[in-house]
């Protein structure tokens, strides 16, 4: 046999499309690995179900979930870089990240994914896989089958009903709700996720043309785009909790200070965690979710596999089977974590769409009629830009 | 058996030696005394006997023990037995394992070595006090306990540091007579250094007195 | 022996220090091949420079340093003069343990609720003074970094006091407090005029430590101090874990930046310090009687007291919290309770806890066996410490953390070792070291060295006196060096956070990114036990020897010195 005929023949192999015994070959593989899922630690709940993902997986598959709780995602995109950098370029000590965003954009430009993986996975059917489904973009990048969903996100606000009779109904009136209630309102830092959301949030409603957030940034579009959110930030700002000098790290410290009564409202990217945190004790039975008139912005939380991983069969088994129906509609069970599923209804089978309307409810979980329209997240460069800007505006 | 010192002296980093080369020969059973006043290096001749001469001191001349030459040998090696004013028991020790630590690896057997333990303490006349703590123990008994631990360890000779002036003026008597009478028995050659003259008077061997070298 | 001992202390500790503090210095110069740069450079000086905030951080790292480390000295050195004298040392260590053992975490994550304007003290004075919303202050994360400083102070005060309790051991302070008292001085002038100039060369490299600490403290700051923007030492944490890893060269810039700030603030010590001494020598000539400083005393005493009061509060509040279940403002205590954060081993911290047992007992009998092997070594040289070997044993504590670990950290990765449990171990090991080899040094040779010599003279060789005399008798000292050890390894965040690649999870690490959750309770759980743990290595450090000497009369209450 010639070498040249032995090159094509593996040529061959590695480009023949996702079979059935191709994912057996990855099980096979999987067994007995144990995968290091680097995921943000800070919610209680999701490290609880992420535990239950590891006794299902390792009862169903062999594999076992070990998480790696982060204080930032960031934190584990660095882990991969230096191990680059020490050309660790396999049996890296990352196996599965909770991404999406900045981080996702950051890791796919630099080469340090495995994949494409997700049209691989079983469960993959389920999705709405099509270019324009919020699945298939990350923040304007296409994901290209780079990264696998996991959950819904959409941003939404807290408030604590006993306090606040009639909370804003558009960004622009937080600047009067703020004047009214001063030291009241405050965002999470906007260095964090949910506080650069909050001002993305803002600028979508705020900018004169929504179209220029679609492409990637440049000065002149940022300059024009930017201007009237800094007019309604100044104004907000004199009135913010602690006088808009400091503020909490994420939405988590922002839930506990509405909870010390510190603040009258927080934010979430998750509509159903509410409902779950009044049944933790964490929130007043009074708090209530509520959106902007115009609607709000909303995302997917990605699992992606590092081009290194160790375990890189062990981390697909695991995103396929977060994209279980039935794992799905455990997910959405506000008992459980209560975010919302990522299939598409169209796609599921009889027993599982009834496993889904089984799910119980709570006064604090919004139909998804009251969560308004979902809007499409500005291209990622927008974020690190705004993010950039505000810390040289209002850092001294 | 007889300890013999020759032309030894002591002397500290680059100083002067502490005191002039000193000689001296001491048969077996008898006690060999030094005197002098306090400061002038009585205890540190006896660390250079001994072997347990601190950082920084350096001996020259010589000690020999029976014949042999006591040069480089170190001290758990020279088996020369030492007592303090003090009777410096192992204080996490009872008074038996005290005894026990000093008893030779030759006597073998756990009930031989509680025999040998159990014997010394009926010669130190504190029969069944084997498991006391020694801290418990009064001066004259914590001495006689010391004493009977130095010989157990069989040494082939003594060296006495002020061994009685804790003691009070009757024990003290009795002490040296208890000391002295083992020493003889055991006929092993012994070196005490003392301010007390009647030490000196009692024990009837050769006697020098150390003066400095200034 | 000695030989072998110095080579491990050499290449295990000393070397990945300065390898580390290399590769740092030359990112911070624009060279590290593993992120493709390779060309010297001064560009990450104008990237740090560029950073929003950065002279704001500078200046609230050296306030909150200086000030930390300047008023703990102050209250530790008047609390001593007002109590010495009143209070054992066995007394006083005993009430220390608890703040001495808990680690810096802890106690801000404990502090950082007690202090808030929502926090335990605002709640309790909510009913009576008919608070309906909490006071919009800012009691933590204060712009000015005061929560910060308090927070060190709860730890440091402590440690001074029990520094300069030791020091006072070697001194006559009774009769020299006498003599100065008939000469006509009030009790506080004797103290700072004749007293403290004695005990200032033995507390000097334990203040340059508390100084070193403070200025590059990450996981107090991070729980305690401003955000925007923190300390230099939270900024450059956060930019060595920016997903641009382009920013890691600036930062190492700025882990050089802090090290100059520490070496800086050394040296305004020694400067202050000549100033004091030549001072204070015009002063003590003049003879000044002075007014009465007994109304100072009890100011520090009283000070002091309330901010132990205000440390244990926080620890309380840790316990309290793990067992609460609802606990809104404004009520002063939970309005129900709950055992679900200790029942739920999902929360992980049976993990945590094995892991932090696990670190703790595996580095702590490590660093042990060396400084127990370093000091039999200097026994059978018949050699004493030598200056340079005492600065060795400081080292790693005087310099700044975040100014070696990411070098370290590239080296480690580079020799193709894993990261893991024992580069983990490895780390702590570095800042265990010290403390147990400081803890163990003098009550080693305190120690009656007639023993070893009646020892030799009954023919036991050196591992016989070893293992039968020197150890047994030195029980107590080294079981407090294993706790303190324990206490120390316990502690530590950054070296585990930099050489366990996140992978290997302690009380500690969960804790400080538990901090910034919305669980208090989950939070205090981990508090509790972080705390607990080096406790219970403190109390075992008690009454094991006290148990194993219990018949034992000259071997009691040796414990705790």
């Amino acid at each position: 046999m010639s070498l040249k005929f032995s090159t094509a023949l593996i040529a061959l192999m590695l480009a023949t499309p996702a079979l059935a015994d191709d994912w057996q070959t990855t099980l096979d593989a999987a067994r007995g690995q144990t995968v290091y899922w680097n995921a943000w630690g800070g919610d209680d709940r999701t490290n609880a179900f992420i535990a239950w993902v590891g006794q299902e997986t390792e009862r169903l598959y062999g594999v076992k979930v070990e998480q790696v709780k982060l204080t930032d995602t960031a934190e584990a995109v660095t882990r991969v870089v230096s191990e680059k950098a020490a050309g660790l370029d396999d049996g890296g000590s990352v196996d599965l990240i909770w991404i999406n965003g900045p981080n996702f954009l950051a890791m796919k430009d630099q080469g340090l994914l495995h994949g494409p993986f997700v049209a691989d996975l079983p469960n993959a059917r389920y999705l709405d896989l099509s270019p324009t489904s919020p699945n298939a973009v990350d923040f304007t990048v296409p994901v290209d089958g780079m990264e696998s969903p996991w959950r819904l996100a959409k941003f939404v606000f807290i408030y604590d009903s006993a306090r606040v009779d009639a909370p804003p109904t558009s960004m622009a009136g937080f600047v009067d709700w703020a004047a009214a209630n001063p030291g009241r309102f405050t965002h999470p830092d906007p260095s964090n996720f949910m506080g650069a959301t909050f001002l993305k949030q803002a600028l979508i409603e705020l900018v004169p043309d929504p179209t220029t957030l679609q492409s990637p940034v440049t000065d002149e579009a940022f300059a024009a785009a930017t201007t009237p959110l800094w007019a309604w930030y100044d104004a907000l700002r004199l009135n913010l909790w602690r006088g808009g000098e400091s503020f909490p790290d994420n939405q988590s410290v922002q839930q506990q200070l509405m909870n010390d009564g510190e603040i009258d409202m927080a934010m979430s990217f998750d509509p159903a965690s509410t409902a779950g945190a009044i049944a933790q004790g964490l929130l007043p039975d009074t708090a209530r979710v509520f959106v902007p008139e115009g609607g709000s912005i909303g995302n997917v939380s990605f699992v992606a596999i590092p081009y290194n991983a160790a375990n890189a069969e062990g981390a697909e088994v695991v995103a396929n089977f977060l994209l279980d129906p039935a794992t799905q509609a455990h997910m959405q069970n506000i008992e459980v974590l209560g975010s919302f599923s990522v299939l598409d209804p169209a796609k599921l089978d009889d027993a599982a769409k009834a496993a889904f309307a089984a799910l119980p409810n709570a006064p604090a979980l919004p139909a998804l009629a009251d969560l308004g329209p979902t809007l499409l997240e500005p291209h990622a460069s927008w974020m690190t830009r705004l993010t950039e800007e505000w810390a040289r505006r209002y850092t001294k | 058996m007889t300890l013999e010192i020759i032309d030894l002296s002591v002397s500290f980093r680059d100083h002067l030696p502490l005191f002039p080369p000193l000689t001296l020969t001491i048969p077996q059973g008898e006690v060999g005394t030094i005197m002098g006043p306090s400061g002038i290096g009585k205890s540190t001749l006896l660390d250079a006997v001994g072997g347990h001469l601190a950082h920084g001191f350096a001996a020259s001349g010589q000690v020999r023990l029976n014949g042999r030459s006591l040069d480089g040998i170190p001290a758990e090696a020279r088996r020369i037995g030492l007592m303090f004013q003090d009777a410096v028991l192992f204080p996490h020790l009872s008074v038996g394992d005290n005894l026990a630590f000093g008893l030779g690896r030759h006597v073998r057997g756990r009930p031989a070595r509680a025999a040998a333990v159990a014997q010394a303490l009926d010669q130190a006349g504190l029969p069944g006090m084997e498991r006391r703590d020694p801290a418990t123990l009064s001066g004259g008994q914590r001495a006689r306990i010391a004493l009977m631990r130095t010989l157990l360890a069989e040494p082939l000779a003594l060296l006495l540091d002020e061994p009685f002036s804790k003691l009070d003026a009757a024990l003290r008597a009795e002490m040296r007579d208890f000391t002295y009478r083992h020493i003889r028995e055991r006929g092993i050659p012994a070196l005490m250094v003392t301010h007390d003259p009647q030490d000196a008077a009692a024990a009837l061997g050769p006697m020098i007195q150390l003066r400095g070298t200034d | 022996m000695r030989s072998v001992v110095l080579t491990v202390v050499v290449l295990g500790l000393l070397t990945p220090i300065a390898a580390g503090l290399w590769q740092t210095g030359r990112a911070a110069f624009g060279i590290l091949p593993a992120i493709g740069a390779i060309d010297a450079s001064l560009s990450p000086w104008g990237g740090l420079l560029a950073l929003p905030g950065l002279s704001t951080a500078i200046r609230l790292s050296l306030f909150t340093g200086l000030a930390a480390t300047g008023l703990s000295l102050v209250l530790a050195v008047g609390f001593c003069a007002a109590v010495h004298g009143r209070m054992s040392r066995q007394v006083g260590a005993r009430m220390l343990t608890p703040f001495l053992a808990a680690p810096h975490a802890a106690i801000a994550i404990g502090l950082a609720f007690v202090l808030a304007p929502s926090g335990w003290i605002a709640r309790m004075l909510a009913m009576p003074l008919g608070w309906d919303r909490p006071p919009d202050l800012s009691s933590v994360n204060d712009p000015w970094g005061i929560a910060l400083v308090v927070g060190l102070m709860v730890k440091e005060v402590p440690f001074l006091l029990l520094v300069i309790l030791a020091a006072l051991t070697q001194i006559p302070v009774r009769a020299q407090m006498a003599a100065g008292r008939a000469l006509g001085y009030g009790r506080g002038l004797v103290w700072v005029k004749i007293v403290m100039p004695q005990v200032w060369p033995l507390i000097r490299l334990p203040v340059l430590v508390v100084l070193a600490y403070s200025l590059s403290v990450v996981d107090m700051a991070l729980i305690l101090g401003p955000s925007n923007p923190p300390t230099l030492a939270v900024l450059l944490t956060r930019l060595y874990s920016d997903p641009d890893i382009g920013l890691i060269l600036p930062a190492s810039a700025g882990a050089i930046l802090q090290l100059v700030l520490v070496v800086q603030a050394f040296g305004l010590l020694w400067l202050a310090e000549r100033l004091v001494a030549r001072l204070g020598l015009v002063w003590l000539r003049r003879g000044g009687r002075g007014t009465s400083t007994e109304p100072l005393l009890h100011l520090a005493t009283g000070a002091t007291l309330a901010l132990l009061a205000v440390g244990a509060l926080a620890m309380l509040s840790l316990a309290v919290w793990s067992l609460a279940w609802r606990w809104t403002w404004p009520a002063p205590l939970p309005e129900s309770w709950s055992l679900k954060a200790w029942a739920t081993p999902s929360s992980g911290w049976a993990r945590a806890l094995a892991n932090t047992a696990a670190l703790a007992i595996t580095s702590t009998a490590l660093c042990l066996v060396l400084a127990i092997a370093w000091l039999e070594g200097e026994d059978r040289a018949h050699m004493p410490r030598a200056r340079w070997a005492k600065g060795l044993i400081y080292l790693p504590l005087l310099i700044p953390q975040i100014s070696f670990l990411f070098g370290m950290n590239v080296l480690v990765l580079r020799s193709g070792l894993q990261l893991g449990f024992w580069t983990v171990v490895w780390a702590q090991s570095l800042f265990v070291f010290p403390y147990v080899m400081i803890a163990l040094s003098d009550p080693w040779r305190a120690r009656d060295t007639r023993l070893d010599r009646t020892a030799a003279a009954l023919g036991a060789g050196p591992w016989r006196r070893l293992i039968r005399v020197k150890l047994p008798v030195l029980l107590a000292p080294v079981c407090t060096a294993a706790a303190i050890g324990v206490a120390v390894s316990v502690a530590q965040y950054l070296p585990t956070l930099f050489l366990g690649a996140g992978r290997i999870v302690t009380l500690t690490t969960e804790a400080v990114t538990l901090s910034s959750s919305s669980d208090r309770r989950v939070v205090g759980v981990y508090g509790s036990l972080q705390a607990a743990l080096p406790f219970l290595a403190y109390a075992l450090a008690f009454f094991i020897p006290a148990a194993l000497h219990r018949n034992r009369r000259d071997l009691r209450g040796e414990a705790f010195t």
